[in-house]
């Protein structure tokens, strides 16, 4: 290793003035061109074609886990600058379905690709786009309910909040009742169908499915059990309350 | 180097041949420029989990994993074309020849050298992936680096030795690794959905696959999802790892013979 760091060189100045001069100079330029430059995040336009998956996987060379995750930071950049003042919201939304579409073929345990889609491509203002990127995160989810059910949780609380969609939210959540079926999944996303169902004023639909619930035995917990069957309690409340009314 | 007399069919010469080849590694740049790969990749993969919205521990484990792959394959096969190359030149492999041993211990002790060489890269490139990944998980991925490298310093090796080019002896080797992880790739997309019937389609798919027969499968090995995912079973890794020491005997036989039939 000492062979390696031992200098056998000259001293600096046997080093001509006017070639260190120009050394400097060269570097001053570099640095002065590179700062005007400047560095700016790739516009919406500038996002390309989708490539075909097996395009992807022959460039990942075998390595897809980090091949999907290094696109999945590369394509996030695209109309992302901070000059903009509604970031991706110029994207070209089928294209960019496209890429999150072969990504995610690419490595299809990542969770990486639906996660941006429900967390950032479907928060822009364009219900057009948003519902693109839903139906996006809808088509994927039936591949591994299990590990994808969080994505298309969110995408059933935009179509709710953001869209005001309530039959395109109601089917969602019914994907992740009848699909993701793993019983580490949280209360809120196994009843959200009832919430939705109450929203749209489909008050026996909900009890029935709640009682469906409760009926599955997949509680474990006896506090998540109580709140349901409080809360089937209420429903029932509730409708004998819709069905008198009428008659007054 | 010094041999004794007589020590040409003793396996101890192909071993003191081995120990010289792996002191001039430790002696070169090859544990500077292992380290400031490592240092590199920590800083990259530092600056990538910044980024990231999501996993940034998978995304700095695979791509940490990928990138030192990457790093130990090139610094192997430029360290051995580079030594190789420079012995020829410097006519040291006239004057290790002239003393009292045989070809093929001189060749098998300089490429277990330079695989024992690369088997201390791999170990160094392993240990910052401890950072990310599950101890049992990396145990595979180092085994399986260490013996890619080693198949990479015996691919480097045969062609220093034939070529005597150092750009041609790197060229050759980067192409037969490049070719070896995207076969697999290349094979699917052959016989997909696009893929005509005609007969200039069929004769491509009929060379892919005859070119596939040649080469190694280094697509299923050292993976960088194993760092995520968990590494296979030990079946499959076993599998796996034998089809490359395999093609690593094929490339020393290979070497063997050309370095038997040349005239020094």
């Amino acid at each position: 290793m000492t062979d390696f760091l031992s200098s056998r060189e000259r001293p600096l100045s046997a080093v001509p003035a006017w070639i260190a001069c120009l050394l400097a100079l060269g570097l001053g330029m570099q640095v002065a061109l590179q700062f005007a430059q400047g560095s700016r995040a790739p516009s919406a336009a500038d996002l390309p074609i989708a490539p075909p998956v097996q395009a992807l996987r022959l460039a990942s060379m075998g390595e897809p886990a980090a091949l999907a995750r290094l696109a999945m930071i590369w394509l996030q950049a695209f109309d992302s600058s901070g000059d903009n003042v509604v970031p991706y919201r110029q994207l070209d939304y089928k294209r960019l379905v496209d890429w999150l579409r072969a990504i995610l073929a690419t490595d299809p345990r990542s969770e990486y690709p639906l996660f941006a889609a429900s967390r950032i491509y479907a928060e822009v203002a364009d219900p057009v786009k948003t519902r693109l990127i839903l139906d996006f995160i809808a088509d994927e989810f039936a591949a591994d309910p299990t590990r994808r059910w969080p994505a298309l949780a969110h995408a059933a609380l935009l179509a709710k909040h953001r869209l005001k969609d309530l039959t395109r939210a109601r089917r969602y959540a019914a994907a992740i009742r009848q699909l993701a079926t793993d019983d580490s999944m949280p209360l809120w996303a196994k009843q959200m169908e009832v919430f939705i169902l109450e929203d749209m004023n489909e008050l026996e639909a909900a009890k029935i499915m709640l009682g469906g619930l409760l009926a599955a035995g997949r509680m474990s917990d006896p506090e998540e059990r109580r709140f349901l069957e409080g809360r089937l309690e209420e429903l029932k409340q509730r409708l004998k309350g819709a069905r008198q009314a009428p008659n007054r | 180097m010094k041999m004794s007399p007589g020590s040409a069919s003793r396996p101890s010469s192909c071993f003191t041949v081995a120990r010289y080849t792996l002191v001039e590694a430790l002696r070169s740049g090859l544990p500077w420029l292992a380290a400031a790969c490592v240092l590199a990749v920590l800083g990259l993969s530092g600056f990538l989990s910044q980024v990231a919205i999501t996993e940034a521990r998978a995304l700095q484990a695979s791509a940490s994993g990928a990138l030192l792959r990457a790093c130990a394959v090139f610094l192997t096969a430029a360290h051995v074309v580079a030594s190789a190359t420079r012995e020829a030149n410097d006519k040291g492999l006239e004057l290790a020849l002239a003393m009292p041993i045989s070809r093929p211990a001189y060749y098998l002790g300089k490429l277990l050298g330079f695989a024992c060489a690369g088997a201390l890269l791999a170990t160094v490139f392993a240990l910052p992936l401890l950072l990310w990944a599950r101890p049992g998980d990396i145990a595979a991925w180092w085994v399986s680096l260490a013996t890619e490298t080693a198949l990479i310093a015996a691919a480097a090796l045969f062609f220093a030795s034939a070529l005597t080019q150092t750009v041609a002896a790197i060229a050759a080797t980067a192409g037969l690794y490049l070719l070896g992880r995207s076969i697999s790739a290349i094979q699917a997309i052959a016989v997909g959905p696009l893929a005509g019937d005609s007969l200039p389609d069929q004769a491509m798919r009929w060379v892919v696959d005859a070119l596939a027969l040649l080469l190694p499968r280094l697509d299923a090995v050292t993976r960088g999802d194993w760092l995520l995912y968990g590494a296979p079973p030990v079946g499959e890794l076993a599998q796996a790892l034998a089809g490359l020491g395999l093609y690593l005997v094929l490339l020393a036989a290979a070497g063997l013979f050309d370095f038997s039939r040349r005239n020094l």
